[in-house]
């Protein structure tokens, strides 16, 4: 009956064919090939290829804001523009003493990041082409300002593009100058990608708010992500300015936008290999196809639309086999409750959550009013109710989305403030959700590891460069996931896409997630929903074993059954207020809750 | 110095206004932000230089190709950035597709009717000063829109059920509201009333392709200003937007016009992300 009997050494997730790809071979090759480049002795080849590296060092910062992160920075031109003139400028002698391009590249950099803050900063509190168009109108004022700064820019004339000295002087030596610096910001944001930074920033992009509830600080993140991006943006301005060697505002037009953005669609959003296959391409093709100069940019307009309506999943998504092959029909949820102690073990005991005279209204509806209610550690407290009686605001209350207009929230001795939902996750406060929210495009296990983000101990730095601290992170967080995984029965889909899996298998894949957190308190919002019986029976008894093992939780749910099976406390809704509470036997032959809601 | 700002700044502001309420028309019909808006613009000017200076067509008859030609270019747009995207539109892939779409027409625009900006023709001698034909015809345009467009939405049926969809378009559906065909009117007349923004303005702004990208960004500022899909929002925020950059262009120079155009644009995002007449987010729980 148990067909996939599960084992703790289950093999890793990370295998099959696009990963190894992406994880080596490919890679090794464009190195190699990239090394080898000088020996063909072709100058016209270098310049081109010397192109793509300084393309690709935008772009790899780029995709982790685009790709990963899915906001739609479409001006990120102006940061190339920026880099470009400080370093220009800086060399030039004209305005302050000339300096070394080196320290100027350097300086590039730190202005890149710096204006890359300035950028996204809309980008948190803005909706998504508001953000898109903040990006085009700080392109557009860039630009401008080149133009007509000519003190300083040399106006439309222009000014000369900086020339890197000794090791590094024009033809190959700066050419494996750029190089390097690409070869570089590759591995770099590969291990941000597969650390997990970069699955809170896939999370951020599909599942915001399951992020949150995971205690991904979207701010923080998307902050850093926008200095690192904004810098090698920077970086890549100094070199274009040196490869250019004189440069105009005529040079930074919209089209480079247009070709950093396809660069990284081609690709494939969420993978690095693909953008950088992409931006090969891009700056290849039009050396070929010479004769089409004139139209490169309608041809460029002509591709971001094709890629947009016929493969938004780019070269990734075609080369991705695995996710391909059929799943196995007839699967089981197969829960292993009796794993939970070793994956909830706890320094500390847990303490009471108590809510205390809530009160919330939306306009004129009163959702709440007036709630008093305390979960206690090692109970399964149910909460139950008609459909508007408060009982999932109640539930976004505790766990911080909505701010009520009175009443507390405690957490032992702690008050939780309202308006942080990411600041809960530090107080062991996890939730699942009423449709499941989830990363389709991520594996399970990786959805899962989410919900350990607040338990990695290494810095964005860190993790930039696989510093131990990193590794014994990422080695921590796929063990404890693959162990809930276990605990909810669905080991054996821990490499496959989230989104190929059944809706009951979500349900169990977001409790897994939650369980990463190792909860003090759990909120669960009709995890029964759309399942099976059997499976709903396993649920119960998963449920009940999680209470047992120290959590204190709260369950919504109208499976009245499993609410009288399991609970040890039964709290009944009705118009925002209690409406009854008690032991299960109590609440069952309360004569209001049975007129009201239970039906005789 | 004061009148040039004041009938410049209301002439450039009204063009604004129009763009914003070509955002605003088509936003309300699909819940998509389109970058045809500035497209359309830009394209009105053109082709309004194209039809009454090089082929020499009566001035109605030039206004009412350009209008029609405004309408197509909107029922294309619907059907080929737009439709395509929506079932998705989580994913915000409308950015792009009509960011795409709108850069084809400009570089068209580009490559056969060149980079240079081309004059506008005088439409009618009437008025000098600041009273030229060049400073009240786009506000006049935009009267006329405006005003037809509130006659339209509060007085007729079909009217009443454009602003349905725009509210409610599942329950406009099941009400029985052809919500496709009812989309595509809106396009057609959004694609209008960009045309008409930049044919009002063409004496002003001249026929020329960079207007696309310029109009795209100061349209879009009276939208944010005013709200999402508010068009009397984006009337008062283009106007206010139109003396505010004349005002900056007189008392520090060009560039830092747009300079402070941009910070205020941003500010006051930041500040009220829903704009100064619309209503907060909705829930994400």
């Amino acid at each position: 009956m148990e067909a996939a009997a599960p084992s703790i050494t289950a093999k890793p997730a990370r295998s099959g064919l696009m990963k190894h790809l992406e994880g080596r071979i490919t890679f090794l090759l464009l190195a190699i090939a990239g090394i080898c480049l000088p020996l063909f002795d072709d100058s016209y080849a270098g310049v081109i290829a010397t192109r793509a590296c300084i393309y690709w060092i935008l772009i790899a910062g780029l995709n982790l804001v685009v790709g990963y992160a899915g906001q739609i920075a479409i001006g990120w031109v102006s940061l190339l523009t920026l880099g470009a003139y400080t370093t220009a400028v800086l060399t030039a002698g004209t305005v302050v003493p000339a300096w070394s391009p080196y320290i100027a590249l350097a300086i590039s950099g730190l202005v890149g990041a710096v204006f890359g803050v300035i950028i996204g900063l809309p980008a948190l509190r803005l909706r998504t082409f508001y953000f898109a168009m903040t990006t085009l109108g700080f392109a557009t004022i860039v630009t401008q300002i080149a133009l007509a700064w000519r003190t300083v820019t040399g106006g439309g004339i222009g000014i000369a593009g900086p020339v890197f000295d000794w090791p590094f002087d024009p033809g190959w030596g700066f050419y494996y100058f750029c190089f390097i610096l690409a070869a570089l910001c590759t591995w770099m944001t590969a291990n941000i990608a597969a650390s997990r930074f970069g699955r809170a920033l896939v999370a951020i992009r599909d599942a915001e708010v399951a992020a949150e509830a995971s205690g991904v600080a979207k701010p923080r993140l998307l902050m850093t992500i926008f200095v690192f991006s904004g810098a090698v943006a920077g970086v890549s301005g100094g070199l274009f300015a040196s490869l250019q060697s004189y440069i105009t505002p005529d040079a930074f037009t919209f089209d480079l936008s247009v070709l950093f953005f396809i660069a990284i669609l081609i690709g494939g959003r969420g993978s690095i290999l693909g953008p950088l296959l992409g931006t090969i391409i891009l700056t290849v093709l039009p050396e070929i196809a010479a004769p089409l100069v004139a139209w490169s940019t309608f041809l460029y307009a002509a591709l971001l639309l094709l890629i947009v309506l016929l493969i938004p999943g780019g070269i990734a998504d075609l080369l991705d086999y695995r996710n391909r092959r059929p799943l196995e029909q007839h699967r089981e949820i197969a829960t292993r409750p009796d794993l939970l102690p070793r994956l909830l073990e706890r320094a500390k005991t847990a303490d009471i959550l108590a809510l205390k005279g809530i009160e919330l209204s939306f306009g004129g509806v009163r959702a709440i009013a007036g709630l008093d209610l305390e979960i206690r550690p090692g109970e399964v407290h149910g909460l139950i109710g008609p459909n508007g009686s408060g009982k999932t605001t109640t539930l976004n209350v505790i766990s911080g989305y909505y701010a009520p207009q009175a009443g507390t929230v405690q957490l032992g001795s702690a008050q939780l403030p309202p308006s942080v939902p990411h600041a809960r996750a530090a107080h062991r406060i996890a939730r699942t959700f009423q449709t499941p929210r989830l990363i389709g495009g991520a594996s399970v296990i990786e959805n899962v590891m989410i919900g350990g983000t607040i338990d990695g101990a290494c810095t964005f730095g860190e993790s930039l460069i696989t510093l131990p601290r990193h590794r014994r992170d990422e080695k921590h967080l796929r063990e404890a996931a693959l162990l809930a995984l276990q605990t909810v029965g669905l080991e054996t889909l821990a490499a496959v896409r989230a989104d190929r899996l059944q809706h009951s298998e979500l349900r169990f894949v977001e409790i897994a997630r939650a369980l990463m957190l190792r909860p003090a308190c759990l909120l669960l919002d009709e995890p029964a929903a759309g399942l099976s019986a059997e499976e709903i029976r396993r649920l119960g008894a998963l449920i009940k074993a999680i209470s047992r093992a120290g959590t204190a939780v709260l369950l919504v749910e109208h499976h009245a059954d499993l609410i009288f099976d399991i609970c040890d406390r039964v709290t009944v809704l009705n118009l925002g207020k209690v409406l009854a509470a008690g032991t299960p036997e109590e609440i069952r032959s309360h004569r209001e809750v049975v007129s009201a809601y239970l039906g005789a | 110095m004061l009148e040039s700002i004041v009938s410049y700044g209301l002439a450039v502001g009204a063009v604004y206004a129009l763009i914003g309420i070509t955002y605003n028309v088509m936003f309300s019909a699909s819940r998509a932000f389109s970058f045809t808006a500035g497209m359309l613009g830009m394209l009105g000017g053109v082709l309004g230089a194209l039809f009454i200076d090089r082929l020499e067509l009566p001035v109605i008859l030039g206004l009412l190709l350009v209008l029609a030609s405004g309408a197509v270019l909107g029922i294309v747009t619907e059907f080929v950035a737009v439709r395509p995207v929506l079932k998705s539109i989580e994913q915000h892939l409308y950015v792009l597709s009509t960011l795409a779409f709108s850069l084809l027409f400009a570089q068209f625009t580009a490559i056969e009717w060149g980079t240079d900006a081309a004059p506008f023709p005088r439409l009618i001698p009437i008025g000098e000063g600041i009273f030229d034909q060049k400073f009240w015809l786009p506000m006049l345009a935009c009267a006329v829109t405006v005003i037809g467009l509130e006659l339209l939405y509060r007085r007729t049926l079909i009217g009443r059920a454009f602003l349905a969809i725009a509210e409610d378009s599942y329950a406009a559906r099941a009400l029985g509201l052809p919500e496709q065909r009812l989309r595509i009117a809106s396009f057609a007349i959004a694609g209008m009333i960009g045309a008409l923004a930049g044919f009002s303005g063409g004496e002003m702004l001249l026929a020329y392709f960079g207007n696309q990208a310029i109009l795209n960004f100061y349209g879009f500022v009276p939208v944010a200003l005013g709200g999402m899909g508010n068009n009397r929002g984006a009337l008062v925020g283009g106007l206010l937007l139109g003396l505010f950059q004349q005002a900056a262009n007189f008392l520090v120079g060009g560039i830092f016009a747009s300079v402070a155009v941009f910070t205020v644009f941003i500010i006051v995002l930041l500040l009220r992300p829903e704009g100064f007449a619309g209503a907060s987010g909705a829930r994400r729980v």
